[in-house]
């Protein structure tokens, strides 16, 4: 009966069970996401080969003459250049499939194709131009400055240091470490999806480079060591509770424990 | 270690359906007892784990005193790392050896701690009942005696917490006023400024689907008292396609051509509101997910808030500057005793979120 029991109570193994489950977890932690290309140079003559790229893949829902769907896909007549820029240099145009938020994935156009799409978008209407490489360039900007911009308008979302974060319904704001300075400017000027607009007039064109200064500057790591994803309390709850009391009641068990 | 085993006899739990008690469970012997060769081999591992915390400690001042810590991130988190494992390895080492020494090599031996009753002797309580007695007659406190010294006594103890209780108590008394959550900065004309800089809203600002972070015109000048006012004050100005804004009944003017203004502050437990969804027009509250929907006047779609965000009545003045109508029209904030009593203007807030 005793053996049985001994056989039973085996002591390592809650702690190994706790230690597995961690591992698998921050394994899950690291799923990596994908980096863009960037390109810069714009040419006004492109909007013929934009339209003609525009008819072959973004007319099926967009509508020929881009004044887009009801209830499929929104018109696209003034959205700008910048719209064009990010939503195909981000990979989430074309739509893949349809879902609570439109995903980053694979770009599925070279930077000369996009550049021509949008030339052709930029033609139907005004709307926000793509910025220029100086406009962009973190080291022109004051991370400080952009700190204070990042915390009001951007952190409650993005997370204190741009982690990302969760939304409503399976949408997210994304993690902002790996989007090109030109597609976080861009975003901001056109507002993507779920996230407002931040135009020139509320984030001025300095602050937002301040702002790409401030997490190009988070490039650089945490000084505390171990960053936990950074998105916020729920990992670092997770952590101390799971991790911080498993190695107390695992010691515990190991302090009350018989020697063999 | 013959007890032991006398007492335990796992085959006899209940004789006539009457409780017997085991005893102690069966004591197994370790092997450090019996196998010398074990012990030899448990009192290095004790020596080695004791080792490893030396190791460690000295480790931990080799690197405070060779690491140089620069401004760089890196070298900042490379000093914090080494410290923090060779301190780890000190402290552990000390901890698991002493534990492990004790559970392999110190006397194994299990006793028995039985309770007893609480209560002392009559005898004892007899004694000590005399000692207090004795002492209150000869301080003649039970008598007529003595009656001046009885007296500045008791009013020497009596008003001796006042000099803890009176300092402590007046320190937090401002915060009694429970009056002033009732008032924000916000009057007629105060103009709508940008959090943090202070720099005035145009209404011409405000495309569709801006979203700004409102603080009064003035705040960053206030001598005193500026965090407090903020909290309050806090507001987020929303644009939508006027189409899509629902304005409610009694609140048709506060808006204009779409721009919208709401306190910040949560009603649920008053963490800042500002997760907006420029599709939906959602507002989610990051503290526990209380959504407003910001096309119908805030009203609660989800999560534990009971009341709608109160609204802040604006217009545009003859500058184009955005500007606030009134004050808020009920207490921003969550609820709290006596919220609706006594206010400015009665507020309309009938419209109960989805309870």
């Amino acid at each position: 009966m005793n053996s049985l029991a001994r056989r039973r109570y085996s002591k390592s193994a809650p702690v190994i069970l706790v230690l597995a489950l961690l591992m698998a977890l921050t394994a899950l932690g690291f799923a990596a996401s994908a980096s863009t290309a960037e390109a810069s140079t714009t040419s006004a003559s492109d909007i013929e080969e934009g339209e003609k790229l525009f008819a072959a893949n973004c007319a099926s829902c967009h509508g020929l003459d881009a004044q887009g769907t009801d209830g499929v896909a929104p018109s696209l007549v003034g959205v700008g250049a910048a719209a064009v820029d990010f939503q195909v240099g981000t990979g989430r145009m074309p739509m893949q499939q349809s879902g609570p938020q439109v995903q980053e994935k694979q770009v599925q156009f070279s930077q000369e194709e996009i550049l021509q799409l949008a030339a052709f978008v930029a033609s139907l209407g005004d709307g926000p131009a793509i910025p220029t490489p100086e406009m962009v360039d973190a080291a022109l900007g004051n991370p400080a400055v952009g700190m204070e911009i990042f915390r009001t308008n951007c952190a409650m979302c993005h997370g204190s240091v741009g982690g990302g974060g969760a939304l409503t319904q399976g949408k997210f704001a994304p993690n902002l470490w790996s989007t090109s300075p030109t597609h976080i400017y861009e975003a901001m000027l056109v507002g993507p999806q779920s996230m407002p607009v931040f135009n020139d007039a509320n984030i001025t064109p300095e602050n937002k480079r301040n702002i790409i200064a401030y997490l190009e500057f988070q490039q650089d790591g945490s000084p505390g060591g171990l960053k936990l994803g950074t998105i916020g309390p729920v990992a670092e709850g997770f952590w101390g509770w799971l991790v911080g009391l498993g190695l107390i009641i695992a010691s515990t068990i190991y302090v009350g424990a018989r020697a063999s | 270690m013959s007890t032991d085993e006398k007492q335990h006899s796992p085959s006899e739990q209940h004789v006539d359906g009457e409780w017997v008690d085991p005893g102690v469970p069966y004591h197994r012997p370790r092997r450090s007892d019996s196998d010398p060769k074990a012990a030899k081999r448990a009192e290095r591992q004790v020596a080695a784990l004791f080792g490893v915390s030396i190791l460690g400690t000295i480790a931990t001042l080799v690197v405070y005193f060779t690491q140089n810590q620069t401004e760089d991130v890196e070298s900042i988190r490379l000093v914090n790392v080494l410290l923090g494992i060779s301190l780890c390895f000190a402290m552990l080492g000390i901890g698991i050896g002493a534990v492990h020494w004790a559970r392999t090599l110190m006397r194994d031996h299990e006793m028995v701690e039985e309770r007893h009753a609480m209560r002392t002797s009559d005898e004892s309580r007899e004694v000590a009942i005399q000692y207090l007695k004795d002492g209150a007659e000869d301080s003649g406190l039970t008598t007529n005696r003595r009656t001046l010294l009885k007296g500045s006594l008791i009013t020497a103890v009596a008003i001796a917490p006042l000099a803890v209780l009176v300092p402590q108590i007046g320190n937090m008394g401002g915060d009694w006023n429970v009056a002033k959550f009732r008032h924000t900065m916000w009057a007629k004309g105060t103009r709508l400024a940008r959090d943090p800089d202070g720099s005035l809203i145009k209404a011409s600002d405000v495309t569709i689907g801006s979203v700004f972070h409102v603080i009064p015109d003035g705040l960053n000048e206030l001598e005193h008292g500026k965090l407090e006012e903020k909290a309050k004050a806090i507001v987020l100005l929303i644009r939508l396609d006027p189409r899509d804004l629902n304005l409610q009944p009694g609140k048709e003017d506060w808006s204009f051509d779409g721009i919208i203004a709401y306190s910040k502050i949560c009603t649920h437990v008053g963490c800042p509101v500002a997760l907006y969804e420029q599709q939906t027009h959602h507002l989610l509250c990051p503290c526990h997910q209380s959504t407003f929907d910001v096309a119908n006047g805030a009203k609660v779609v989800f999560g534990p808030a009971k009341r709608p965000l109160p609204q802040l009545p604006i217009a545009v003045d003859g500058e184009g500057y955005i500007v606030a109508q009134s004050d808020f029209h009920e207490p921003v904030g969550p609820s709290y005793w006596d919220r609706l009593k006594g206010g400015s203007s009665p507020a309309p807030s009938t419209e109960e979120g989805h309870a």
